[in-house]
């Protein structure tokens, strides 16, 4: 085959502006097969330039339009999911629902028979916890939003468990602690909550979202819900609860989130408040 | 080489004149087709791991979130780069010139494309017919796009918070557009293995680059 170095020499009669090695020479010799204009596309309006710029100019009006455009778009998804039995809006972007998030390469199942929840640490009596057990103390029902720090919303949420002041007063927490540690069982995850925080009323160890058993997929089944904070805060597949003197930064902490990560006033995000 | 389809057999196997031209020629460089594969994987390793980011069943199966959100990241601010290594190739660089011009024919192409007409001069395209230079442009603007909306989400201090929100929701909505077109891109060179033993090995057969590139000549490429 023919290289594509091979000098320019003899091209009949290419125009002259896009090729400066082409030699202007007798333009006269002639292919009698074929019109003598070589190749259509050495000319020509450059629509290709204009493409991608009229690309990048509708990507700048849209992410300046966004605020509006989302708008409309979430109002006309949320009335198509509703008459949806698909469930493939549910993937479009805005299409509403929850996303799940793992940071484990597999995260093992507990069922209520093997189900264990540990609170150790600066307490008076560290404890295990059987699911049947976390079901025998008083339960409450919040019914919140629910905000993740990368932006989706879900309304209305219940969820349902034990306070976790209710726990902390069970297993009597020590003076000198400060500070709550979570941990779980996907072996990966961690979370923190100064103590002031975790005593708060609408911080649940949450047994039951939207009034069924909470599922593997939501954390199931036991997780922890931290109402007014973002949702990286409401730790998934909660095993251990442990009162320590200071704060210890959690997963995506150590990766740059806010360790106060309340709704609104952190992480550079002003949503409005789930509480 | 191991047989020529549609030829009669060996009978009367006479040397053929010596006007005959090569029944194969070239198409694209091997700097043309390491940029397309280069290009190719990265976009491909891009779409996956933007997939399982996001798709919940995905999210689910694969799990490892910090390690996909690298690889995601790293893919794309990655995909530009055998673009511009290839402007170092003059072939890579004429064709480019090829892509960005429309032409009369390219107007024909386009209003036959759109109405499904084929057949004889219908479809006048010269090295690259309308519909891949259009193509070639839109994903190349759209890429960029991505890039820049993704720097914004990646790096959270450069920009305010409805800028981020924005650059959001055009990564998300672009990302599946740019789902769809690849997925026809690729359907295209599905249909035609002609056109992807170009892709592949550099060279097509002359009929087929004289029936799909009518004002193309490839022994003056």
């Amino acid at each position: 085959m023919n290289e594509t170095t091979q000098p320019p020499g003899p091209a009949p009669s290419d125009p002259p502006p896009p090729d400066p090695g082409t030699p202007s020479g007798p333009g006269a010799s002639g292919d009698p097969a074929r019109p003598p204009s070589s190749d259509p596309d050495s000319e020509g309006t450059p629509v290709g330039r204009r493409t991608v710029l009229a690309v990048l100019g509708l990507g700048a009006a849209g992410v300046a339009a966004a605020p509006w455009l989302q708008r409309g778009l979430e109002a006309f998804l949320g009335s198509v999911a509703d008459k949806d039995p698909t469930k493939l809006t549910g993937l479009l972007p805005n299409g509403g629902g929850f996303r799940y998030y793992s940071v484990a390469a597999s995260v093992p199942r507990r069922t209520p028979a093997d189900y264990r929840l540990t609170v150790d640490g600066l307490v008076e009596r560290p404890t295990e916890f059987t699911l049947g057990a976390l079901r025998r103390l008083p339960q409450t029902r919040l019914v919140r939003d629910v905000q993740c720090v990368t932006g989706w919303r879900v309304p209305d949420t219940p969820f349902e468990g034990v306070r976790l002041a209710d726990l902390l007063d069970a297993v009597g927490v020590r003076p000198e602690a400060r500070a709550v540690r979570f941990t779980c069982f996907d072996g990966v995850y961690s979370e923190s909550l100064t103590l002031d925080q975790a005593r708060r009323s609408d911080v649940l160890v949450c047994l039951r979202m939207r009034d069924e058993p909470l599922s593997h997929a939501h954390g199931g089944p036991v997780r922890l819900y931290v109402a007014p904070m973002y949702f990286y805060k409401s730790a998934k597949w909660l095993s251990g609860i442990s009162l320590t003197r200071d704060v210890r930064p959690g997963y995506w902490e150590e990766r740059g989130y806010d360790i106060d990560a309340w709704v609104g006033r952190s992480n550079g995000r002003d949503d409005a408040p789930t509480v | 080489m191991t047989s020529t389809p549609g030829s009669a057999g060996r009978t009367a196997a006479t040397t053929p004149p010596p006007s005959e031209p090569p029944h194969r020629v070239r198409r694209f460089s091997p700097a043309e087709r390491l940029v397309h594969r280069a290009t190719a994987a990265l976009m491909l390793l891009c779409v996956a791991t933007a997939a399982c980011l996001y798709v919940p069943g995905l999210a689910e199966l694969v799990g490892r979130r910090g390690l996909v959100v690298t690889l995601h990241e790293w893919s794309g601010l990655l995909l530009p780069v055998p673009f511009l290594l290839g402007l170092a190739s003059r072939a890579f660089r004429r064709d480019l010139r090829r892509l960005n011009r429309f032409g009369p024919h390219d107007r024909t192409w386009l209003r036959s494309a759109l109405r499904r007409r084929h057949g004889p001069g219908r479809r006048p395209a010269g090295k690259f017919n309308a519909g891949q230079k259009l193509y070639a442009a839109w994903i190349a603007g759209a890429v960029l796009v991505m890039l820049g909306t993704g720097l914004l989400m990646w790096f959270t201090h450069l920009a305010p918070l409805v800028w981020r929100n924005g650059a959001t929701f055009v990564h998300d909505w672009l990302a599946l557009t740019i789902g769809v077109v690849l997925a026809g891109h690729i359907a295209k060179a599905l249909a035609d293995p002609e056109a992807r033993r170009g892709m592949r090995t550099g060279s097509v057969e002359r009929p087929w680059a004289r029936r799909e590139h009518p004002l193309w000549d490839p022994d003056r490429d």
